[in-house]
């Protein structure tokens, strides 16, 4: 890992941080409340802050994941770096695009 | 010493790569070293045996080896320290290539050293006046980070990150730039905060301390190498550097 990837790899996890408290405590609300699937969808769909919350939780995830996976890859396996690097990328994109996947059936309407 | 056994079961690391451990009986001896069990295998038992030493007193480093299973200075560990009921198993420090018996080839170790540009990079010359640094300043207490680093190569040898990535500089190395990065005299930090802010420097390490919890003199390379990856962090975010 160089200084770069150390930066964004940090500063997604310190973005994260506050997002995965606020991700609990909403599971915590939704099930204390008895929320259900409806519930739910009624105040995402269509909200720009729903969309903006995940959407920003899906790319820091996307990108701390992908640098985490890339240093597992160099670290444990023969491959070569730039080919850790080829597949942290795919990997990243995979995610990516199952978050806002998931993202966009929440808040689309 | 009377509740002492009288002899001491070693098992010693023979040939290269492809070695094996054989079996040596050593008398045991009051304030015995791991050194002095090496020592006595080759002046009493067996002439071909190969190991390096040279100061016995802990400051030369050269006498690293792997002993029960950790890398230790052999001439300052003393086998009551050491020994698990009278049995000693000495190897060749681990990560680096194995010559013979308990020798280590040390080149790669060493030019880490040379890519992490661990030399002085001096900012005058011998004809300016002798630059006065107060011993109590900041920058001067950092710059004790490798000060009595003796280059044994035990912190190398116990770190798990270089035995994942070889290309990675190791705790010695980027403790040794820790301090010239300190080091107000110095006018190399900008080539040296580049090396160890690239693939297999300072952000390869993953904090495990062996490092620190190994080191015969008691330094902390880990707590050096954090200061280099907030000072390479800095450095890259001001343009200084580029990755």
């Amino acid at each position: 890992m160089n200084v770069r990837l150390y930066i964004w790899q940090r500063a997604t996890a310190a973005l994260m941080a506050p997002l995965v408290l606020g991700h609990i405590v909403l599971i915590f609300y939704a099930t204390r409340q008895g929320l259900t699937a409806a519930d739910i969808l009624s105040r995402t769909r269509g909200s720009i802050v729903w969309a903006a919350y995940y959407g920003l939780f899906v790319a820091a995830v996307s990108i701390h994941a992908g640098i985490g996976v890339r240093n597992i890859l160099v670290e444990w396996s023969p491959l070569t770096d730039r080919r850790a690097g080829q597949l942290a990328v795919a990997f990243g994109i995979v995610l990516a695009a199952l978050g806002l996947r998931a993202v966009a059936a929440a808040v689309l309407s | 010493m009377s509740e002492q056994l009288a002899e001491l079961s070693v098992s010693l690391w023979r040939g290269g790569e492809d070695g094996r451990y054989r079996a040596y009986r050593v008398p045991r001896r009051e304030s015995q070293t791991v050194l002095d069990v090496v020592t006595f295998v080759q002046r009493h038992l067996d002439p071909t045996l190969s190991y390096r030493f040279a100061c016995r007193v802990g400051v030369c480093g050269s006498c690293a080896m792997t002993v029960n299973g950790k890398p230790r200075w052999t001439c300052r560990t003393h086998v009551a320290k050491v020994a698990r009921r009278g049995r000693l198993q000495i190897g060749p420090l681990e990560n680096l290539p194995v010559i013979k018996d308990l020798t280590t080839d040390l080149e790669i170790f060493f030019a880490k050293w040379q890519r992490a540009k661990g030399a002085f990079a001096p900012s005058q010359t011998r004809h300016d006046p002798i630059a006065l640094v107060r011993p109590d300043s900041p920058l001067r207490i950092a710059a004790d980070a490798a000060i009595e680093c003796i280059n044994c190569g035990v912190c190398y040898a116990g770190c798990d990150t270089v035995r994942w990535n070889s290309e990675y500089l190791g705790p010695a190395a980027l403790t040794r730039a820790w301090t010239l990065v300190n080091d107000e005299r110095d006018a190399g930090n900008t080539v040296r905060l580049q090396a160890v802010a690239a693939a297999g420097g300072c952000h390869a390490c993953h904090s495990h301390q062996s490092c620190q919890e190994l080191c015969p003199q008691a330094l902390n390379p880990t707590a050096a190498i954090a200061g280099l990856k907030r000072r390479t962090a800095a450095a890259y975010l001001s343009g200084e550097i580029m990755p």
